[in-house]
């Protein structure tokens, strides 16, 4: 179990490694840093003098080496574009994009689990083949256009909540937060859901498809046979059987959740690392691009570390052999 | 008391309903051992799955009685159904590893069981259940009942599966191939179990079985099927000592005898192939018999042993290697068959593997002939040996690729060694062979799926022989066949042995069919051989106690019923 967590972190710190080398490499190779700080009347002396100031002479891999040095200890760099440090810049944002991310998939958890039970009991059910329509035309449209249809309805048309922005937010700490008002709330459910529709599709259908296939296996056919109250039957021994593979997907999607959710915060304004990615591409604004990426990739690690750990909780197989 | 009149039971499709099984009766007293036998497709489990109301979607009830004492079967709503199962019917399955739910442990498993049938206290059907477990026999119940059923052996998981299937006291047991897929040593301890049971708890069982030596041991009356209608039905002792029906007897004849050796198995409408009758015009026979000019091949194990690497149970250890083959030495005579026996993880396949360089041995030396196999990555591509030893897999469903033809499955042996250039001349071979094999030549154009179990093993026997192989391994070839089936295929072996002159490698858990089968006789256990000898001499005479005891423990019939074929 310990070698087991060991293992994964271990791996975990190749996986960040690999990232950090690709986020240096943009700095080193996507156009020269001189010319993009330096203007037009330096002279080549002075470009020159810069270069070896910045150690931009010295072996690649010290550079490298220098480069995760820094980033371990928290000094991301400055943006080319607004000259604030960049970890402030990213701190700033982080608490939106969590934020939105985690409402988005909470909803999609609350709606998609149920839905795909109900929809794996009832396979021929006319509900079923509804819900199953529905979601279908769901994942067919793209993002941007389930976000502008909300917001023609309920914002335009309706005038029932905002379409842009956090509403009002509160500061907890260095947390900027949105969850504490109904202001922030209201400018939070319409973003939420069209980020959340595509993950709640994926979910229920999941869902469905592995809980069908549990309610053909042998232990469920025997539980069935011993006469197990039916509702113990679909929700103590099929679901959590079902959720065993299903923890594998949704966690990966919700990495990708955060890591995407830049087409939801541009439509609704949502100022979050999205956005700030965003405007870092018009602006070319590689320091920023960078951290974007390897705080990316960090989440990633992290949600798959704790979807390896809700395995072990979930599947005592993996847990220590003998009693 | 459980009583069926005239059932049959229905399967809707396109093409009309598919009818089941149909005119079945049957009674069963409480206490009784009821065996019902047959091959797949006889519609035996059908039979179970309806009396406890558990028919495969979108299966139904056509017609026909079903009623467990005073009450009506085909009477009760689904709630009452329900209700019914586990209360007054109950199931055991073939598959111990799979009808445990796996992520709950034993105790809750029981005592939700319990619970759902009587209304007692939590405390007192867990009192319940760990008395339950030690009447099994399971060994510091109080303890064990607190573990998740990987934590338990395969016969131990059964054990827990037939406590679960008792701890409501039914009326009625459905035990749908109990023993199936246990070791002979525990399904012995299984079938007491059950036995006892009957006799203590009057517990009825209804024993759904393809094993007619299992029959035999334990079943009070028996009722054979064959395609969904009851062929017979009696007391055990006459239904299988004096047989009524041609069918019975058929299958009777089929089941290979442990105790002594017949040449050939007499199967209903069966022919010899033709090279069994002499030298006939046959393309494939001639094929075979130039590609023989070579002599007969042996092979020779010397110390081979195989280790895999076991789980790691510290961070700074080197995990402890798991020991699948422990020196074994074993000489197989050219031109001769070798059984070798053995209980599930005694290293059977392990050794196949080697040889085939499937798997790379830590130590020890193999010789083909006269030649040295090299380990398994090791050997070439190319080399010789991977033509010379050829294999026919357990199970003919997965051994075939159904993507393709049967043409293309028989020729690419015939290519792939660069036998035959012409791809006419390889197709004319190949339905050559398959008229060796005792089949249709026409089956060239069609896919596996087309073909049933005996027929797929047959077509992968083919696929053997057309590498010219001069060593062939059988890995429990006959094991995932019905017993008629089984007795075809063996003749089939037989017959391409003697006139081939192949030396094989006859592995099975199977004493009875390695009888039958082999010249030689090795025994493995834990990956160590425990005794080798002539056949004949081996079974008469173990001098190893393990042989002894597997061969006490493999169910067999009386010698009465025994038909003298």
């Amino acid at each position: 179990m310990v070698y087991f967590i060991l293992k994964r972190l271990v791996q975990s710190v190749f996986v960040m490694l690999a990232v950090a080398f690709l986020a240096f490499s943009l700095f080193r190779f996507v156009g020269d840093p001189i010319t993009q700080m330096t203007g037009v009347e330096t002279s080549v002396q002075d470009q020159e003098r810069l270069r070896e100031d910045l150690g931009l002479n010295d072996p690649f891999i010290f550079q490298f080496g220098r480069f995760t040095g820094d980033m371990l200890q928290g000094d991301f760099g400055f943006s080319y574009r607004t000259r604030q440090p960049v970890a402030e810049m990213i701190a700033t944002r982080i608490p939106a994009t969590l934020e939105l991310g985690v409402v988005a998939l909470i909803i999609s958890l609350l709606v998609g689990i149920p839905a795909g039970v109900y929809t794996a009991l009832r396979p021929r059910g006319i509900a079923t083949q509804a819900i199953l329509m529905t979601t279908l035309v769901g994942v067919s449209i793209p993002t941007f256009v389930i976000g502008i249809m909300l917001i023609f309805i309920f914002g335009v048309q309706l005038g029932w909540l905002p379409t842009f922005g956090r509403g009002g937010t509160v500061q907890i700490g260095g947390w900027e937060s949105s969850l504490f008002t109904f202001e922030g709330w209201r400018a939070l459910l319409l973003p939420a859901i069209t980020l959340g529709v595509y993950q709640l599709t994926l979910t229920m259908r999941l869902v469905r498809a592995e809980m069908m296939e549990v309610m053909r296996s042998d232990y469920i056919r025997f539980a069935m046979a011993r006469g197990v109250p039916m509702h113990k039957l679909h929700y103590k021994h099929a679901l959590a059987n079902t959720m065993v593979p299903v923890i594998t997907i949704i966690g990966l999607q919700f990495g990708g959740v955060i890591a995407f959710s830049i087409v939801t915060e541009s439509v609704f304004q949502w100022p979050g690392m999205g956005l700030l990615f965003l405007e870092s591409i018009r602006f070319v604004d590689i320091p920023v691009m960078g951290v974007y990426l390897v705080v990316i990739a960090f989440f990633f690690v992290l949600v798959n570390l704790v979807v390896d750990l809700l395995y072990v909780a979930i599947d005592p197989r993996l847990r220590v052999k003998d009693v | 008391m459980l009583t069926i009149k005239d059932l049959a039971v229905k399967f809707p499709s396109r093409f009309g309903d598919f009818t089941a099984i149909a005119d079945v009766d049957m009674t069963i007293a409480p206490g009784e051992i009821h065996g019902l036998v047959g091959e797949s497709g006889a519609g035996k489990s059908t039979v179970g799955a309806a009396v406890i109301g558990l028919l495969q979607s979108p299966g139904f009830i056509a017609n026909g009685e079903l009623s467990l004492g005073d009450t009506d079967l085909r009477d009760l709503t689904e709630a009452e159904a329900h209700a019914i199962r586990g209360d007054r019917i109950s199931m055991i399955f073939q598959d111990p590893q799979t009808s445990l739910n796996p992520l709950m442990t034993i105790e809750d498993q029981l005592i939700e069981t319990i619970q759902a049938h009587s209304d007692v206290s939590h405390a007192a059907a867990h009192k319940r259940a760990v008395d339950l477990l030690e009447e099994i026999g399971i060994k510091d119940a109080a303890q064990r009942i607190k573990a998740y059923p990987h934590q338990f052996s395969g016969g131990m998981r059964q054990r827990v599966v037939i406590a679960l299937a008792i701890c409501t006291d039914p009326e009625l047991i459905i035990a749908d191939e109990p023993t199936t897929a246990l070791d002979v040593a525990v399904q012995s301890q299984v079938l007491d179990l059950i036995r006892r049971l009957a006799k203590d708890r009057k517990i009825a069982f209804m024993l759904i079985t393809h094993d007619i030596g299992v029959i035999a041991q334990i079943a009070d009356r028996v009722t054979v099927m064959r395609k969904g209608r009851v062929m017979e039905t009696g007391e055990t002792a006459q239904v299988l000592g004096a047989p009524t029906h041609p069918y019975t007897q058929a299958l009777m004849d089929s089941v290979p005898p442990l105790d002594r050796r017949i040449d050939r198995f007499r199967v209903p409408d069966d022919e010899p192939i033709a090279g069994a009758k002499g030298p006939t015009d046959n393309a494939a026979e001639k094929w075979l018999l130039e590609g023989q000019r070579h002599d007969l091949t042996g092979l020779t194990l010397q110390n081979l042993t195989v280790r895999f690497a076991g789980p790691r149970t510290s961070l700074f250890r080197k995990p402890d290697p798991y020991v699948a083959l422990d020196n074994v030495n074993l000489e197989v005579k050219p031109g001769s068959i070798m059984g070798l026996v053995g209980e599930s993880g005694s290293g059977k396949s392990t050794l196949a593997k080697a040889i085939t360089g499937l798997v790379t041995p830590t130590g020890g030396q193999m010789m083909l002939g006269d030649a040295e196999l090299p380990y398994g990555k090791a050997r070439d591509r190319h080399h010789p040996s991977r033509q010379l030893i050829q294999m026919v897999f357990q199970d003919p469903y997965s051994s075939l690729n159904s993507r393709h033809r049967i043409g293309d499955i028989l020729s690419e042996p015939l290519w792939f060694y660069g036998f035959v250039k012409d791809a006419d001349e390889r197709a004319k071979l190949a339905a050559a062979m398959l008229t060796l094999v005792g089949m249709q030549p026409d089956a060239l154009e069609k896919y596996p799926h087309q073909f049933s179990g005996g027929q797929r093993q047959r077509i992968a026997v083919a696929r053997a022989l057309l590498a010219r192989p001069r060593f062939l391994i059988c890995d429990e070839p006959t094991s995932a066949l019905d017993v008629s089936i089984q007795a075809e295929i063996l003749n089939l072996l037989k017959d391409l042995q003697s006139v081939f002159g192949l030396t094989i490698l006859f592995i099975s858990h199977n004493l009875a069919v390695v009888r039958q089968m082999a010249d030689e006789t090795a025994v493995l256990r834990n990956g160590t051989i425990q005794e080798v000898g002539e056949t004949e001499q081996l079974y008469a005479a173990p001098t190893a106690a393990y042989t002894k005891s597997l061969l006490d423990l493999t169910p067999v019939m009386p010698k009465a019923w025994q038909s003298t074929s």
